[in-house]
């Protein structure tokens, strides 16, 4: 199989348009099963009660918001390596999709540190290192909106991302090491029972539904990526040299 | 090698000729440590416990203010296109322009950190961790906030943007460089950190200038 051929904007946007109704209605039907077993059906944990199901939302976010810095990175890469617009416009796509993961991750483990930490937020290893990780993307996408050229944007985020990907290892692990220095009580009560298969099986189809959601919105994003560069060219190319008309509709990058 | 010298040097008589350009990033650097006391109290205890985490803040704050400098000058009056051209590589001209980022913010600070330690009061076994800390921990500030410095070069903007940019990379090296002091405090031995320190300095002489100098070319282009 040949990768180029998926790297033809058209070709994606025909490609994609045709696999959106099958994302769109498998992450439609993977969230409402995995909501109504996580929240109804599935038990309610024997310490932490009914708070437990707090983890079906909270747990696949904290996924999604590695995953998707992962995609962002690698298609950073290959952008700045092969300089294929697609690579471009999917890791701009993806940075706000993950920014809101780390952020529902963050919410919804500070509403589930409430009841059973009983303390919203603790300097531990993993939340400080995952609002690290908010401001990562969030540096990130204040980059590419600070760049009037959308290429070279793009360029300068890719690099950013790639030093970015680097160092979320070194930021992880001296995090955890600072967080081991100073050890707080609040972590050890957290040894809860390994999952149960009964817990595990909704977990599951709601970490498949929000891999789904977020392919879905990404190609929704890429879509829009791609007319609004088309559109821009468009009217780039309607100022014909010499007919005295000043392009003077914002653009934006 | 003589180009290596020849911009070092000149970055560095540019600094100190622009009216004392160190003094003003060791003149922050005092006035953010004196504002703890007065944000948390005179106490010394509280002080004593506080001293290193607020000295590597403040100093990784004023190394971050003064980046601005490292290209942005040179990029406005269009001197840095020249020295993009002349046979040095833009990775060895970004490993020297950092070399001259240290020596003029990286080292003052070092000098000035430990009459810093004696007015928070810092237990005595810390200053030669805290020093030797900063020796070690410092260069690494430059080099990789001069990544940030060369993605920002050519944007209005670029100010605020750089510090969102730069002080999450800034994170190991404030936890490294304080676990040095407390290690040495509370007896555990600094040295695990101090290696550490030394690891990620020669990572980032490595792998930083190559970021940096990509990001140079695009803002040039």
């Amino acid at each position: 199989m040949n990768l180029h051929k998926f790297a033809n904007p058209a070709r994606f946007v025909r490609y994609s348009t045709a696999v959106f109704p099958w994302l769109a209605g498998a992450t439609a039907a993977l969230l409402g099963v995995g909501l109504i077993w996580g929240l109804l059906i599935a038990p309610a944990d024997y310490q932490q009660g009914e708070t437990v199901r707090i983890m079906y939302v909270h747990v696949p976010s904290a996924w999604m918001a590695m995953f998707i810095y992962g995609v962002m990175a690698v298609a950073s890469a290959v952008g700045l390596i092969w300089r294929h617009p697609l690579a471009d416009l999917t890791a701009k796509a993806s940075a706000p999709i993950g920014a809101g993961f780390t952020a529902v991750a963050l919410v919804t483990g500070s509403l589930w540190g409430q009841p059973t930490w009983g303390t919203w937020w603790v300097w531990d290893a993993r939340l400080t290192s995952f609002l690290i990780l908010l401001f990562l993307y969030l540096g990130y996408m204040a980059l590419w909106q600070a760049f009037e050229d959308p290429r070279r944007g793009a360029r300068a985020a890719a690099i950013l991302a790639l030093v970015g990907f680097i160092n979320v290892p070194i930021i992880k692990f001296s995090v955890d090491w600072w967080n081991t220095l100073h050890q707080t009580a609040s972590i050890s009560s957290f040894q809860g029972p390994t999952i149960h298969i009964s817990i595990l099986i909704p977990l599951l189809i709601m970490g498949l539904g929000f891999t789904t959601y977020y392919f879905t919105v990404l190609i929704m994003r890429v879509q829009r990526e791609i007319l609004s560069r088309k559109i821009r060219s468009l009217r780039l190319f309607q100022v014909q040299p010499g007919d005295g008309r000043v392009e003077a509709t914002p653009q934006r990058g | 090698m003589p180009h290596f010298l020849l911009l070092v040097a000149r970055d560095v008589r540019l600094a100190s000729r622009q009216g004392g350009a160190s003094g003003l990033v060791v003149i922050f650097f005092v006035l953010s440590v004196t504002l703890f006391p007065l944000g948390v109290g005179p106490d010394t205890e509280i002080l004593t416990r506080i001293a290193s985490g607020v000295i590597w803040v403040s100093a990784l704050l004023a190394s971050m203010i003064s980046l601005d400098r490292l290209f942005q000058a040179d990029f406005e009056d269009g001197s840095l296109d020249l020295i993009a051209l002349s046979p040095l590589p833009l990775e060895m001209t970004v490993l020297a322009k950092s070399l001259a980022h240290w020596l003029t913010t990286g080292l003052p600070l070092i000098v000035v950190s430990p009459v810093l330690a004696i007015l928070l009061s810092l237990d005595g076994s810390g200053y030669l961790a805290l020093v030797a800390a900063m020796i070690l921990g410092t260069p690494t500030l430059s080099l990789v906030g001069g990544i940030g410095a060369a993605l920002t070069v050519g944007l209005r903007r670029g100010g605020v943007l750089l510090s969102l940019l730069v002080l999450p990379l800034y994170i190991p090296i404030l936890i490294f460089g304080v676990g040095a002091v407390e290690g040495a405090i509370s007896g555990l031995g600094a040295r695990p950190h101090l290696l550490v320190l030394a690891g990620l300095f020669l990572g980032a002489v490595v792998l930083a200038p190559v970021a940096s100098a990509a990001a140079l070319r695009l803002n040039l282009e």
